[in-house]
């Protein structure tokens, strides 16, 4: 089973996230560079799957030089290896133009499944399983919370408003999980001294096939006009309970037609 | 005026609130025009006029609802071949997005999600960050494609009469590669849906178990609104992933948000920081809830929530 795991670096939610001014892009040196949460899920979900139907997974990053720190704990958490697409001329790159590079890369490193998390913690579009399922003309198993595999069948349950849906498919497939669908395990040493050995294929755009002209700021389909900081939410008052707390909330509602 | 085309959010003929809202703001930009998918359209037909559906796509095939996504999408690109729409709004909600994600690829479009109003020249707003930064995009090929975050738009009555015209797509077999077998609906009693509701009452760490939950739901049904839960209660198992409210959970935006025994750590801030109106309760003075909130008692929850509960059952 050939298992490639997307892997998005984001800034962490826990520092100051930013957009610069000149560009509108996001800043990637305000903030530290972590893995995107749910793609940690989809790594567990990878490596689950190999432990129990043999393969190998490969994790996949489009991003800068420094998201190799998220390339290093995939491998850790114990990826089989790596690749990383890194060119500046994928700068800016919207969702449209990064599921095309994407659809480049996977191109050439074949695919059984494709897992990736449901949506990334900065831009938080969750659009990409659904975009690289309709380019790559496979099945899209989005949303899932449950997986299993049987020889080149998948079903999985799919995470919906009203409770879930049982979704059956055939490999290949896109993947894309939620939260609840497993723990992530933790690095351990022994994981991390072996990271260090393994393999990690650099890309530019030239290597994947992918033309300049359909990625990057300047080609993208969607454009960020302006932006500000968002209005700081006018001081609300604070009181301490003093046996009165529910009848005085009470009130509050009430002076604002709630009840 | 152009038609701006609205993919109806639907449960089996059960119109969704945020359809509404989506007709009432695609009605601002041009004219609305639903488009239906699946079974249920007879029972929906109404309330679809109510709100100013001037004209409604029906595809009542249900082959087009036995598939993840993939036909909506399909539907949606031959509309928009066919019709020359201005516009395509959907809901952003986890299938929503989906559709306007494969929607985009299918017509070279460029498509903004999680938008929280959207303004003349589909110029759309988006509130990022975890609310932090208010951001205006617009898409700059193809036909915009917008997903709508629910609650963000009051939707309005504006009855119409409309003229419904029958529609069909061929599935290619792409399209048919990830099959629904079955549908399972999970009781959620009489409680509104959790990224529709005007009112949500979340309970967190500080609620200390599942079986407190029920203090939780007795205010959220006082108030007739729906239960959410942080990361913390529902990783303790103390109630259901789906009423996650935050950053790897859902994203709520109702009128009023009440959070009980809720820190409101950065993953819950995420999710719920755009609510019009915050109230919490939590014992610890510097929990950074309180930084959010319009109104805030600190206190045992276990005594001001049954109050609080009490005391609004009362003024019915």
């Amino acid at each position: 089973m050939n298992i490639v795991v997307l892997v998005k670096q984001v800034p962490d939610t826990e520092s100051p996230r930013k957009l610069k001014s000149d560009d509108s892009t996001l800043d990637r040196a305000a903030a530290d560079g972590v893995i995107n949460e749910l793609d940690e899920y989809a790594i567990e979900e990878a490596l689950r799957i190999k432990e129990a139907h043999g393969g190998e997974v490969t994790v996949l990053t489009m991003g800068p030089g420094k998201a190799t720190d998220s390339i290093r704990k995939s491998l850790a958490m114990g990826a089989d290896k790596a690749v990383h697409l890194v060119d500046d001329g994928l700068a800016g790159s919207d969702a449209l133009q990064t599921s095309y590079a994407l659809q480049q890369v996977l191109g050439r490193t074949g695919f059984d499944l494709v897992i990736l998390g449901s949506e990334s913690t900065d831009a938080r579009t969750g659009v990409l399983a659904a975009m690289l399922a309709e380019r790559l003309g496979v099945a899209q198993v989005s949303l899932a919370n449950k997986v299993e595999i049987d020889g080149s069948a998948i079903k999985a349950q799919r995470q919906t408003d009203y409770g879930f849906d049982r979704v059956e498919a055939s490999l290949p497939a896109v993947v894309s999980v939620v939260e609840k669908i497993n723990e992530p395990r933790y690095p351990s040493f022994k994981g991390i001294m072996a990271a260090k050995k393994k393999p990690v294929e650099t890309l530019g755009l030239g290597d994947a096939g992918i033309d300049a002209a359909q990625v990057g700021l300047a080609n993208a389909a969607t454009e960020v006009v302006d932006f500000a900081e968002a209005p700081p939410r006018a001081k609300g008052e604070i009181v301490t309970d003093e046996g009165d707390g529910g009848v005085k909330i009470a009130e509050f509602l009430a002076s604002k037609k709630f009840v | 005026m152009a038609e701006i085309l609205v993919l109806v959010d639907h449960v089996d003929g059960e119109v969704k609130k945020v359809a509404l809202e989506l007709l009432t703001l695609a009605n601002r930009l041009g004219e609305a025009a639903a488009v239906w998918v699946g079974p249920g359209y007879e029972n929906a037909k109404d309330k679809l006029g109510e709100y100013g559906a001037g004209k409604v796509y029906v595809a009542a095939d249900e082959e087009l609802t036995s598939y993840v996504v993939a036909p909506k999408a399909a539907l949606l690109a031959q509309l928009v071949a066919d019709k020359s729409p201005a516009a395509v709004l959907v809901a952003a909600t986890g299938e929503g997005k989906e559709v306007a994600g494969r929607l985009a690829v299918k017509t070279g479009s460029g498509v903004l999600t999680d938008v929280v109003d959207v303004t003349d020249g589909f110029v759309a707003e988006h509130s990022i960050f975890g609310g932090g930064i208010i951001a205006h995009a617009k898409v700059k090929t193809g036909t915009p494609i917008i997903a709508v975050r629910p609650n963000s738009v009051a939707p309005e009555a504006a009855p119409a009469t409309p003229a419904e015209e029958q529609v069909s797509v061929a599935l290619s077999d792409a399209d048919k590669g990830a099959k629904i077998v079955e549908k399972v609906v999970q009781e959620k009693g009489e409680r509104p849906d959790l990224t529709e509701a005007a009112i949500v009452v979340s309970g967190g760490r500080g609620v200390g178990g599942a079986e407190n939950f029920s203090i939780i739901e007795g205010l959220a049904d006082s108030l007739g609104g729906a239960v959410g839960a942080s990361r913390a209660a529902t990783d303790a198992g103390w109630y259901p992933h789906s009423f996650q409210v935050g950053q790897t959970g859902k994203t709520v935006s109702p009128q009023l948000y009440i959070a009980v025994g809720i820190s409101g750590a950065i993953q819950h801030r995420a999710g719920m920081q755009t609510s019009k109106t915050i109230v919490a309760i939590n014992k610890d003075p510097e929990a950074p809830i309180f930084e959010l909130v319009d109104y805030g008692i600190v206190g045992d929850l276990f005594q001001v929530a049954p109050q609080l509960t009490e005391e609004i059952t009362k003024r019915k």
